[in-house]
Protein backbone atom coordinates (compact mmCIF):
# COMPACT_ATOMS: atom_id res chain seq x y z
CA UNK A 1 0.00 0.00 0.00
CA UNK A 2 1.19 3.41 -1.07
CA UNK A 3 -0.59 5.61 1.33
CA UNK A 4 -3.00 5.06 4.42
CA UNK A 5 -4.52 7.58 6.51
CA UNK A 6 -6.08 6.08 10.08
CA UNK A 7 -8.11 7.84 11.56
CA UNK A 8 -7.51 11.10 10.40
CA UNK A 9 -8.90 14.49 12.35
CA UNK A 10 -8.67 17.60 11.40
CA UNK A 11 -10.36 21.34 13.02
CA UNK A 12 -10.36 24.70 12.49
CA UNK A 13 -11.60 26.29 15.96
CA UNK A 14 -15.04 24.27 16.21
CA UNK A 15 -15.57 23.18 12.46
CA UNK A 16 -14.44 20.06 12.11
CA UNK A 17 -13.42 19.29 8.96
CA UNK A 18 -12.01 15.73 8.97
CA UNK A 19 -13.48 13.73 11.56
CA UNK A 20 -11.92 10.12 11.90
CA UNK A 21 -11.15 9.32 8.46
CA UNK A 22 -10.02 6.38 6.62
CA UNK A 23 -8.22 6.09 3.20
CA UNK A 24 -5.79 3.76 1.59
CA UNK A 25 -4.43 4.01 -1.79
CA UNK A 26 -2.32 1.08 -3.43
CA UNK A 27 0.19 1.54 -5.73
CA UNK A 28 -0.84 2.77 -9.66
CA UNK A 29 -4.47 3.33 -8.02
CA UNK A 30 -6.26 6.08 -9.50
CA UNK A 31 -9.01 7.76 -6.46
CA UNK A 32 -10.99 10.02 -7.08
CA UNK A 33 -12.50 12.31 -3.82
CA UNK A 34 -16.11 13.66 -4.38
CA UNK A 35 -18.10 15.80 -2.12
CA UNK A 36 -19.98 19.08 -1.64
CA UNK A 37 -17.79 22.20 -1.18
CA UNK A 38 -16.37 21.67 2.67
CA UNK A 39 -16.80 17.96 3.06
CA UNK A 40 -12.71 18.14 3.26
CA UNK A 41 -11.14 17.26 0.32
CA UNK A 42 -8.80 19.93 -0.01
CA UNK A 43 -7.84 19.61 3.73
CA UNK A 44 -7.00 16.01 2.83
CA UNK A 45 -4.50 16.28 0.26
CA UNK A 46 -2.93 19.23 2.59
CA UNK A 47 -2.31 17.11 5.27
CA UNK A 48 -0.97 14.25 3.44
CA UNK A 49 1.37 16.92 1.99
CA UNK A 50 1.82 17.95 5.40
CA UNK A 51 1.50 21.71 4.49
CA UNK A 52 -1.79 20.67 6.88
CA UNK A 53 -1.06 19.38 10.30
CA UNK A 54 -3.53 16.68 11.67
CA UNK A 55 -5.06 17.29 14.66
CA UNK A 56 -5.23 13.50 15.32
CA UNK A 57 -4.61 9.83 13.07
CA UNK A 58 -2.04 8.68 11.34
CA UNK A 59 -0.88 9.08 7.38
CA UNK A 60 1.83 6.34 6.08
CA UNK A 61 3.09 6.95 2.59
CA UNK A 62 5.46 3.51 1.61
CA UNK A 63 4.85 2.55 5.30
CA UNK A 64 6.50 5.32 7.36
CA UNK A 65 4.64 7.82 9.27
CA UNK A 66 4.79 11.58 7.64
CA UNK A 67 2.39 12.40 10.53
CA UNK A 68 5.49 11.77 13.18
CA UNK A 69 6.31 15.76 14.59
CA UNK A 70 10.15 13.91 14.09
CA UNK A 71 9.77 13.15 10.39
CA UNK A 72 11.84 15.90 8.04
CA UNK A 73 8.69 17.20 6.06
CA UNK A 74 10.96 18.96 3.51
CA UNK A 75 11.51 15.57 2.49
CA UNK A 76 8.86 13.53 2.82
CA UNK A 77 7.62 16.63 0.03
CA UNK A 78 9.85 15.63 -2.22
CA UNK A 79 8.42 12.23 -2.44
CA UNK A 80 4.50 13.84 -2.98
CA UNK A 81 3.40 16.07 -6.27
CA UNK A 82 0.44 18.83 -5.38
CA UNK A 83 -1.29 20.52 -7.94
CA UNK A 84 -3.42 23.31 -6.67
CA UNK A 85 -6.79 24.45 -7.95
CA UNK A 86 -5.13 28.24 -8.97
CA UNK A 87 -1.73 26.57 -10.70
CA UNK A 88 0.41 28.77 -8.28
CA UNK A 89 2.59 29.17 -10.83
CA UNK A 90 6.19 31.20 -9.71
CA UNK A 91 5.05 34.92 -11.67
CA UNK A 92 8.90 36.08 -11.42
CA UNK A 93 10.29 32.66 -13.04
CA UNK A 94 9.81 31.86 -16.70
CA UNK A 95 8.22 28.62 -17.34
CA UNK A 96 11.37 26.77 -17.54
CA UNK A 97 12.39 28.34 -14.09
CA UNK A 98 9.14 27.07 -12.55
CA UNK A 99 9.60 23.57 -13.50
CA UNK A 100 13.48 23.48 -12.89
CA UNK A 101 13.36 25.14 -9.37
CA UNK A 102 12.99 22.17 -7.45
CA UNK A 103 15.40 19.44 -9.20
CA UNK A 104 18.22 22.00 -8.91
CA UNK A 105 17.80 23.73 -5.95
CA UNK A 106 15.82 20.38 -3.86
CA UNK A 107 17.65 17.17 -5.73
CA UNK A 108 20.72 19.20 -6.43
CA UNK A 109 20.32 18.05 -10.28
CA UNK A 110 23.07 19.75 -12.78
CA UNK A 111 21.12 22.58 -14.63
CA UNK A 112 21.70 21.18 -17.90
CA UNK A 113 19.98 17.81 -16.99
CA UNK A 114 17.07 19.29 -15.44
CA UNK A 115 16.70 21.52 -18.45
CA UNK A 116 17.22 18.59 -21.17
CA UNK A 117 14.03 16.68 -19.02
CA UNK A 118 11.84 20.01 -18.23
CA UNK A 119 12.40 20.79 -21.96
CA UNK A 120 11.67 17.11 -22.66
CA UNK A 121 8.54 17.14 -20.89
CA UNK A 122 7.26 20.68 -22.00
CA UNK A 123 7.29 19.31 -25.65
CA UNK A 124 5.38 16.33 -24.17
CA UNK A 125 2.31 18.59 -23.32
CA UNK A 126 2.76 20.67 -26.67
CA UNK A 127 4.52 23.54 -24.23
CA UNK A 128 7.67 23.84 -25.75
CA UNK A 129 7.75 26.57 -27.54
CA UNK A 130 6.55 28.30 -23.85
CA UNK A 131 9.52 27.24 -21.99
CA UNK A 132 10.97 30.91 -21.83
CA UNK A 133 7.39 32.79 -21.18
CA UNK A 134 6.21 34.16 -17.79
CA UNK A 135 3.23 32.68 -16.55
CA UNK A 136 0.78 35.17 -17.08
CA UNK A 137 1.30 35.43 -20.71
CA UNK A 138 -0.20 31.87 -20.95
CA UNK A 139 -3.62 30.76 -20.87
CA UNK A 140 -5.65 28.89 -17.59
CA UNK A 141 -4.87 25.53 -19.30
CA UNK A 142 -1.37 26.22 -19.70
CA UNK A 143 -0.52 27.41 -16.72
CA UNK A 144 -2.24 24.46 -15.10
CA UNK A 145 -0.38 21.82 -17.04
CA UNK A 146 2.97 23.73 -16.26
CA UNK A 147 1.95 23.19 -12.88
CA UNK A 148 1.67 19.54 -13.06
CA UNK A 149 5.11 19.29 -15.02
CA UNK A 150 6.67 21.27 -12.35
CA UNK A 151 4.94 18.30 -9.99
CA UNK A 152 6.26 15.86 -12.41
CA UNK A 153 9.91 16.27 -12.58
CA UNK A 154 10.54 15.72 -9.22
CA UNK A 155 9.45 12.18 -9.69
CA UNK A 156 6.89 11.80 -7.21
CA UNK A 157 5.47 8.41 -5.93
CA UNK A 158 2.08 9.98 -5.22
CA UNK A 159 0.59 12.97 -7.04
CA UNK A 160 -2.38 14.92 -5.55
CA UNK A 161 -4.34 16.74 -7.56
CA UNK A 162 -6.74 19.63 -6.23
CA UNK A 163 -9.37 20.45 -8.17
CA UNK A 164 -7.17 20.97 -11.06
CA UNK A 165 -9.51 22.12 -13.68
CA UNK A 166 -11.90 23.99 -11.17
CA UNK A 167 -10.85 28.16 -11.58
CA UNK A 168 -10.30 26.86 -15.72
CA UNK A 169 -12.49 27.95 -18.85
CA UNK A 170 -14.97 24.93 -19.75
CA UNK A 171 -12.51 24.50 -23.12
CA UNK A 172 -9.44 24.66 -21.60
CA UNK A 173 -10.62 21.98 -19.17
CA UNK A 174 -9.93 18.96 -21.88
CA UNK A 175 -6.48 19.57 -21.98
CA UNK A 176 -5.85 18.93 -18.43
CA UNK A 177 -7.74 15.85 -18.35
CA UNK A 178 -5.84 14.77 -21.23
CA UNK A 179 -2.87 15.16 -19.75
CA UNK A 180 -3.70 13.58 -16.33
CA UNK A 181 -5.20 10.70 -17.87
CA UNK A 182 -1.81 10.29 -20.02
CA UNK A 183 -0.25 9.88 -16.49
CA UNK A 184 -2.50 7.01 -15.34
CA UNK A 185 -1.57 5.22 -18.80
CA UNK A 186 2.09 5.31 -17.18
CA UNK A 187 1.11 4.33 -13.80
CA UNK A 188 1.06 7.22 -11.58
CA UNK A 189 -0.48 6.68 -8.35
CA UNK A 190 -2.86 9.70 -7.85
CA UNK A 191 -5.36 11.32 -5.66
CA UNK A 192 -7.80 13.62 -7.33
CA UNK A 193 -10.21 15.71 -5.47
CA UNK A 194 -12.72 16.82 -8.64
CA UNK A 195 -15.99 17.80 -9.40
CA UNK A 196 -16.11 16.77 -13.14
CA UNK A 197 -17.80 13.75 -12.27
CA UNK A 198 -17.50 12.43 -16.05
CA UNK A 199 -13.72 12.31 -15.87
CA UNK A 200 -13.83 10.81 -12.24
CA UNK A 201 -15.76 8.02 -13.67
CA UNK A 202 -13.63 7.84 -16.63
CA UNK A 203 -9.96 8.16 -15.19
CA UNK A 204 -10.65 6.62 -11.07
CA UNK A 205 -9.77 3.21 -10.56
CA UNK A 206 -12.12 3.88 -7.35
CA UNK A 207 -14.18 6.82 -6.12
CA UNK A 208 -14.22 7.77 -2.37
CA UNK A 209 -17.59 10.26 -1.33
CA UNK A 210 -16.56 12.76 1.18
CA UNK A 211 -18.96 14.08 3.69
CA UNK A 212 -18.88 15.69 7.15
CA UNK A 213 -15.11 14.84 6.75
CA UNK A 214 -15.50 11.37 6.55
CA UNK A 215 -15.04 8.83 3.40
CA UNK A 216 -18.84 7.54 3.52
CA UNK A 217 -19.01 5.61 0.49
CA UNK A 218 -15.83 4.06 -2.00
CA UNK A 219 -15.83 2.19 -4.25
CA UNK A 220 -15.46 1.53 -8.47
CA UNK A 221 -16.94 4.45 -9.91
CA UNK A 222 -19.73 2.82 -11.56
CA UNK A 223 -21.33 1.83 -8.39
CA UNK A 224 -20.16 4.64 -6.66
CA UNK A 225 -21.82 7.30 -9.38
CA UNK A 226 -24.38 5.12 -10.89
CA UNK A 227 -25.86 2.81 -7.66
CA UNK A 228 -24.60 4.72 -4.77
CA UNK A 229 -25.78 2.84 -1.11
CA UNK A 230 -25.89 5.33 0.95
CA UNK A 231 -28.55 8.62 0.92
CA UNK A 232 -26.14 10.99 1.15
CA UNK A 233 -24.45 10.20 -1.95
CA UNK A 234 -27.49 9.92 -3.90
CA UNK A 235 -28.52 13.10 -2.64
CA UNK A 236 -25.12 14.53 -3.47
CA UNK A 237 -25.07 13.33 -7.14
CA UNK A 238 -28.79 14.26 -7.68
CA UNK A 239 -27.88 17.55 -7.06
CA UNK A 240 -24.85 17.56 -9.53
CA UNK A 241 -27.31 16.03 -12.42
CA UNK A 242 -29.45 19.17 -11.64
CA UNK A 243 -26.64 21.49 -12.32
CA UNK A 244 -25.70 19.58 -15.45
CA UNK A 245 -22.28 18.20 -14.21
CA UNK A 246 -22.63 14.80 -15.14
CA UNK B 1 -28.45 45.25 -42.18
CA UNK B 2 -27.74 45.45 -45.92
CA UNK B 3 -23.80 44.52 -47.04
CA UNK B 4 -23.93 47.67 -49.47
CA UNK B 5 -24.22 49.82 -46.22
CA UNK B 6 -22.29 47.65 -43.71
CA UNK B 7 -18.44 49.55 -44.50
CA UNK B 8 -19.58 52.65 -43.77
CA UNK B 9 -20.33 51.84 -40.14
CA UNK B 10 -18.18 48.66 -39.76
CA UNK B 11 -15.45 48.89 -41.76
CA UNK B 12 -13.89 44.96 -42.14
CA UNK B 13 -10.70 45.20 -40.40
CA UNK B 14 -8.37 43.14 -42.78
CA UNK B 15 -4.50 43.15 -42.29
CA UNK B 16 -4.73 44.09 -46.66
CA UNK B 17 -4.48 47.72 -47.42
CA UNK B 18 -8.39 47.62 -49.01
CA UNK B 19 -9.20 48.80 -45.05
CA UNK B 20 -10.50 52.61 -45.34
CA UNK B 21 -11.40 54.07 -42.45
CA UNK B 22 -15.35 54.69 -42.60
CA UNK B 23 -16.51 58.61 -42.91
CA UNK B 24 -17.59 58.18 -39.39
CA UNK B 25 -14.07 57.53 -37.90
CA UNK B 26 -12.57 59.74 -40.09
CA UNK B 27 -14.52 62.78 -38.52
CA UNK B 28 -14.21 61.65 -34.79
CA UNK B 29 -10.09 61.54 -35.41
CA UNK B 30 -10.73 65.47 -37.06
CA UNK B 31 -12.30 66.38 -33.77
CA UNK B 32 -9.87 64.17 -31.84
CA UNK B 33 -6.70 66.41 -33.11
CA UNK B 34 -8.90 69.64 -32.99
CA UNK B 35 -9.81 69.08 -29.31
CA UNK B 36 -6.02 67.83 -28.58
CA UNK B 37 -4.67 71.38 -30.32
CA UNK B 38 -7.28 73.17 -28.18
CA UNK B 39 -6.06 71.57 -24.71
CA UNK B 40 -2.44 72.38 -25.88
CA UNK B 41 -3.05 76.36 -26.18
CA UNK B 42 -4.97 76.53 -23.10
CA UNK B 43 -2.48 74.69 -21.03
CA UNK B 44 0.15 77.22 -22.67
CA UNK B 45 -1.96 79.88 -21.60
CA UNK B 46 -2.88 79.57 -18.16
CA UNK B 47 0.97 78.21 -17.64
CA UNK B 48 2.04 82.06 -19.06
CA UNK B 49 -0.60 83.37 -17.12
CA UNK B 50 0.54 82.27 -13.41
CA UNK B 51 3.65 82.64 -14.47
CA UNK B 52 3.41 86.11 -14.81
CA UNK B 53 1.27 86.71 -11.75
CA UNK B 54 3.83 84.23 -9.57
CA UNK B 55 6.90 87.11 -10.88
CA UNK B 56 4.61 89.99 -10.58
CA UNK B 57 3.84 88.90 -6.78
CA UNK B 58 7.78 88.40 -5.86
CA UNK B 59 9.74 90.84 -7.48
CA UNK B 60 6.75 93.11 -6.76
CA UNK B 61 7.24 92.60 -3.54
CA UNK B 62 8.73 95.89 -1.09
CA UNK B 63 12.01 93.65 0.53
CA UNK B 64 12.73 92.14 -3.27
CA UNK B 65 15.83 93.85 -3.75
CA UNK B 66 17.08 92.98 -0.34
CA UNK B 67 16.21 89.59 -0.44
CA UNK B 68 17.95 88.99 -3.99
CA UNK B 69 20.95 90.41 -2.77
CA UNK B 70 21.22 88.22 -0.04
CA UNK B 71 19.73 84.88 -1.28
CA UNK B 72 20.97 85.53 -4.84
CA UNK B 73 24.23 87.21 -5.21
CA UNK B 74 25.83 85.49 -8.27
CA UNK B 75 29.49 86.53 -7.09
CA UNK B 76 29.31 84.80 -3.98
CA UNK B 77 27.52 81.85 -5.12
CA UNK B 78 30.32 81.30 -7.61
CA UNK B 79 32.98 81.88 -4.85
CA UNK B 80 31.75 79.53 -3.00
CA UNK B 81 30.61 76.91 -5.44
CA UNK B 82 34.26 74.99 -5.54
CA UNK B 83 34.10 74.30 -2.03
CA UNK B 84 30.42 73.63 -2.14
CA UNK B 85 30.68 71.05 -4.03
CA UNK B 86 33.96 69.65 -2.64
CA UNK B 87 31.59 69.04 0.68
CA UNK B 88 28.87 67.62 -1.64
CA UNK B 89 31.64 65.11 -2.88
CA UNK B 90 31.27 63.95 1.06
CA UNK B 91 26.89 63.58 0.52
CA UNK B 92 27.62 61.56 -2.69
CA UNK B 93 30.32 59.29 -1.07
CA UNK B 94 28.19 59.04 2.28
CA UNK B 95 24.91 58.71 0.36
CA UNK B 96 25.90 55.68 -1.69
CA UNK B 97 27.70 54.06 1.18
CA UNK B 98 24.60 54.64 3.47
CA UNK B 99 22.02 53.52 0.62
CA UNK B 100 23.69 49.89 0.08
CA UNK B 101 24.23 49.45 3.73
CA UNK B 102 20.83 50.72 4.99
CA UNK B 103 18.82 48.60 2.55
CA UNK B 104 21.31 45.28 3.08
CA UNK B 105 20.36 45.87 7.07
CA UNK B 106 16.88 46.69 6.55
CA UNK B 107 16.21 43.18 4.21
CA UNK B 108 17.53 41.54 7.13
CA UNK B 109 15.79 42.78 9.81
CA UNK B 110 12.96 42.14 8.05
CA UNK B 111 13.62 38.01 7.54
CA UNK B 112 14.38 37.89 10.91
CA UNK B 113 11.27 39.25 11.76
CA UNK B 114 9.52 36.46 9.71
CA UNK B 115 11.69 33.50 11.16
CA UNK B 116 9.52 31.06 13.42
CA UNK B 117 10.31 28.71 15.76
CA UNK B 118 11.28 29.29 19.83
CA UNK B 119 14.89 29.26 18.85
CA UNK B 120 14.40 32.42 17.19
CA UNK B 121 12.52 34.31 19.98
CA UNK B 122 15.20 36.44 21.41
CA UNK B 123 16.26 37.51 17.34
CA UNK B 124 12.59 37.89 16.46
CA UNK B 125 11.79 40.40 19.60
CA UNK B 126 15.56 42.17 19.22
CA UNK B 127 14.66 43.30 15.43
CA UNK B 128 11.03 44.21 16.29
CA UNK B 129 12.20 46.23 19.13
CA UNK B 130 15.00 47.63 17.04
CA UNK B 131 12.38 49.01 14.50
CA UNK B 132 9.95 50.03 17.02
CA UNK B 133 12.41 52.25 18.45
CA UNK B 134 14.49 54.03 15.71
CA UNK B 135 11.49 54.34 14.05
CA UNK B 136 10.35 56.86 16.77
CA UNK B 137 13.94 58.49 17.51
CA UNK B 138 14.23 61.52 15.58
CA UNK B 139 17.27 61.11 13.22
CA UNK B 140 19.14 64.02 14.66
CA UNK B 141 19.34 62.76 18.29
CA UNK B 142 20.77 59.35 16.45
CA UNK B 143 23.32 61.32 14.84
CA UNK B 144 24.46 63.17 18.40
CA UNK B 145 24.30 60.23 20.49
CA UNK B 146 26.28 58.53 18.03
CA UNK B 147 28.95 60.99 17.12
CA UNK B 148 29.36 63.14 20.57
CA UNK B 149 28.37 59.96 22.53
CA UNK B 150 30.57 57.30 21.49
CA UNK B 151 33.95 58.83 20.97
CA UNK B 152 33.32 60.27 24.54
CA UNK B 153 34.06 56.56 25.56
CA UNK B 154 37.53 56.41 24.88
CA UNK B 155 37.94 53.52 22.83
CA UNK B 156 40.65 52.56 21.22
CA UNK B 157 39.67 52.62 17.58
CA UNK B 158 37.14 54.77 17.20
CA UNK B 159 36.18 55.91 13.74
CA UNK B 160 36.22 59.04 12.65
CA UNK B 161 32.86 61.05 13.50
CA UNK B 162 31.63 61.13 9.74
CA UNK B 163 31.76 56.78 10.18
CA UNK B 164 29.64 57.32 13.53
CA UNK B 165 27.23 60.20 11.87
CA UNK B 166 27.04 57.62 8.66
CA UNK B 167 26.09 54.89 11.21
CA UNK B 168 23.34 56.42 12.84
CA UNK B 169 21.51 57.27 9.58
CA UNK B 170 21.64 53.81 8.63
CA UNK B 171 20.50 52.04 11.85
CA UNK B 172 17.80 54.85 11.50
CA UNK B 173 17.04 54.37 7.62
CA UNK B 174 17.35 50.37 8.24
CA UNK B 175 14.72 50.50 10.80
CA UNK B 176 12.49 51.90 7.82
CA UNK B 177 13.63 50.35 4.87
CA UNK B 178 12.65 46.87 7.50
CA UNK B 179 9.18 47.51 7.51
CA UNK B 180 9.23 48.27 3.73
CA UNK B 181 10.79 44.98 3.29
CA UNK B 182 8.11 43.15 5.58
CA UNK B 183 5.43 44.44 4.09
CA UNK B 184 6.59 43.46 0.80
CA UNK B 185 6.95 40.04 1.95
CA UNK B 186 3.50 40.04 3.76
CA UNK B 187 2.31 40.75 0.65
CA UNK B 188 3.14 38.00 -1.20
CA UNK B 189 0.15 35.28 -0.92
CA UNK B 190 0.67 32.43 1.01
CA UNK B 191 -0.24 29.87 -1.34
CA UNK B 192 3.21 30.77 -3.09
CA UNK B 193 5.05 29.84 -0.51
CA UNK B 194 2.81 26.21 -0.05
CA UNK B 195 3.63 25.64 -3.79
CA UNK B 196 7.55 26.01 -2.90
CA UNK B 197 7.38 24.15 -0.15
CA UNK B 198 4.87 21.39 -1.82
CA UNK B 199 7.93 20.79 -4.33
CA UNK B 200 10.40 19.87 -1.28
CA UNK B 201 11.73 23.53 -0.98
CA UNK B 202 12.72 24.31 2.86
CA UNK B 203 11.68 27.55 4.55
CA UNK B 204 14.49 29.41 3.90
CA UNK B 205 14.53 28.35 0.08
CA UNK B 206 10.88 29.35 -0.24
CA UNK B 207 11.99 32.66 1.50
CA UNK B 208 14.89 33.05 -0.89
CA UNK B 209 14.11 31.74 -4.84
CA UNK B 210 10.13 32.27 -4.03
CA UNK B 211 9.09 35.22 -1.56
CA UNK B 212 11.95 37.03 -1.37
CA UNK B 213 12.30 38.15 -5.36
CA UNK B 214 8.49 38.76 -5.76
CA UNK B 215 8.94 40.79 -2.37
CA UNK B 216 11.67 43.16 -3.63
CA UNK B 217 9.86 43.59 -6.75
CA UNK B 218 6.90 44.97 -5.61
CA UNK B 219 8.63 46.97 -3.00
CA UNK B 220 10.94 48.93 -5.19
CA UNK B 221 9.12 51.70 -6.01
CA UNK B 222 8.79 53.08 -1.73
CA UNK B 223 12.21 51.42 -1.75
CA UNK B 224 13.71 54.23 -3.99
CA UNK B 225 11.53 56.47 -2.61
CA UNK B 226 13.01 56.42 1.11
CA UNK B 227 16.52 56.56 -0.98
CA UNK B 228 15.15 60.07 -2.35
CA UNK B 229 14.62 61.05 1.11
CA UNK B 230 18.21 59.47 2.37
CA UNK B 231 20.16 61.28 -0.23
CA UNK B 232 18.72 64.76 1.66
CA UNK B 233 18.99 63.74 5.40
CA UNK B 234 22.65 62.41 4.40
CA UNK B 235 23.34 66.15 4.67
CA UNK B 236 22.59 66.00 8.37
CA UNK B 237 25.47 64.71 9.06
CA UNK B 238 27.14 68.25 9.18
CA UNK B 239 25.52 68.62 12.40
CA UNK B 240 28.29 66.42 13.68
CA UNK B 241 31.00 67.95 12.09
CA UNK B 242 32.42 66.90 8.89
CA UNK B 243 32.67 69.29 5.72
CA UNK B 244 29.92 68.57 3.90
CA UNK B 245 27.83 70.30 1.46
CA UNK B 246 25.82 72.02 3.76
CA UNK B 247 28.53 72.93 6.55
CA UNK B 248 30.33 74.12 3.10
CA UNK B 249 27.57 76.14 2.50
CA UNK B 250 27.36 76.89 6.56
CA UNK B 251 30.72 78.51 6.22
CA UNK B 252 30.38 80.49 3.45
CA UNK B 253 27.01 82.30 4.97
CA UNK B 254 28.94 82.88 7.90
CA UNK B 255 31.95 84.85 6.28
CA UNK B 256 29.92 87.05 3.55
CA UNK B 257 26.82 87.47 6.15
CA UNK B 258 25.24 86.13 2.99
CA UNK B 259 22.42 83.12 2.25
CA UNK B 260 23.44 82.46 -1.04
CA UNK B 261 25.65 79.38 -0.44
CA UNK B 262 22.44 77.77 1.26
CA UNK B 263 20.80 78.36 -1.87
CA UNK B 264 23.49 76.98 -4.02
CA UNK B 265 24.01 74.28 -1.69
CA UNK B 266 19.78 73.60 -2.11
CA UNK B 267 19.93 73.67 -5.82
CA UNK B 268 22.80 71.17 -6.30
CA UNK B 269 20.56 68.89 -3.59
CA UNK B 270 17.47 68.68 -6.25
CA UNK B 271 20.27 68.46 -9.26
CA UNK B 272 21.48 65.10 -7.52
CA UNK B 273 18.15 63.56 -6.55
CA UNK B 274 16.56 64.16 -10.34
CA UNK B 275 18.37 61.52 -11.68
CA UNK B 276 16.98 59.34 -8.23
CA UNK B 277 13.33 60.52 -8.50
CA UNK B 278 13.64 59.84 -12.40
CA UNK B 279 14.25 56.06 -11.42
CA UNK B 280 12.17 56.00 -8.93
CA UNK B 281 9.17 57.48 -11.41
CA UNK B 282 10.13 54.96 -13.74
CA UNK B 283 10.31 51.98 -12.28
CA UNK B 284 6.97 52.68 -10.10
CA UNK B 285 5.33 53.01 -14.30
CA UNK B 286 6.76 49.81 -14.68
CA UNK B 287 5.55 47.98 -11.30
CA UNK B 288 1.94 49.47 -11.91
CA UNK B 289 2.03 48.25 -15.65
CA UNK B 290 2.77 45.16 -14.82
CA UNK B 291 -0.01 44.81 -11.85
CA UNK B 292 -2.42 46.03 -14.95
CA UNK B 293 -1.73 43.27 -16.96
CA UNK B 294 -2.31 41.09 -14.09
CA UNK B 295 -0.53 38.60 -12.36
Amino acid sequence: MLLSCTGVRKAFGSSVVLDNLHLDVDEHEVVALIGASGSGKSTLLRCVNLLTEVDDGVIRLDGEDITDPRADPDRIRQRIGLVFQSYNLFPHMTVLDNITLAPVRVHRRPAAEAREQALGWLGRVGLAEKAGSYPDRLSGGQQQRVAIVRALVNSPRLLLLDEVTSALDPELVGEVLTMIRDLKGEGMTMVLATHEMGFARQVADRVAFLDRGRVLEQGPPTQVLGDPVEARTRQFLARIIEAGRL
Amino acid sequence: MTPSNRPAHHPERTEDQSYRVSTVHAERIVYRRRQAIRSVLLAALSTAVLGTLLGVLVTGAPGWPRVRQSFFDLGIARKYLPSILEGLWLNIRLLLACAVAALTLGLLIAVLRTLRGPVFFPVRALATGYTYSFRGLPLIIVIYLFAFGIPGLRLQGTPSVTVLGGAAIVITYGAYLAEVFRAGIESVHPSQVAAARSLGLSYRQAMRFVVLPQAVRRVAPPLLNDTVALQKDVGLISLAGPIDAIRAAQIGVAQEANFTPYVVAGVLFVLLALPLIAITDWVTLRAARRQNAGT
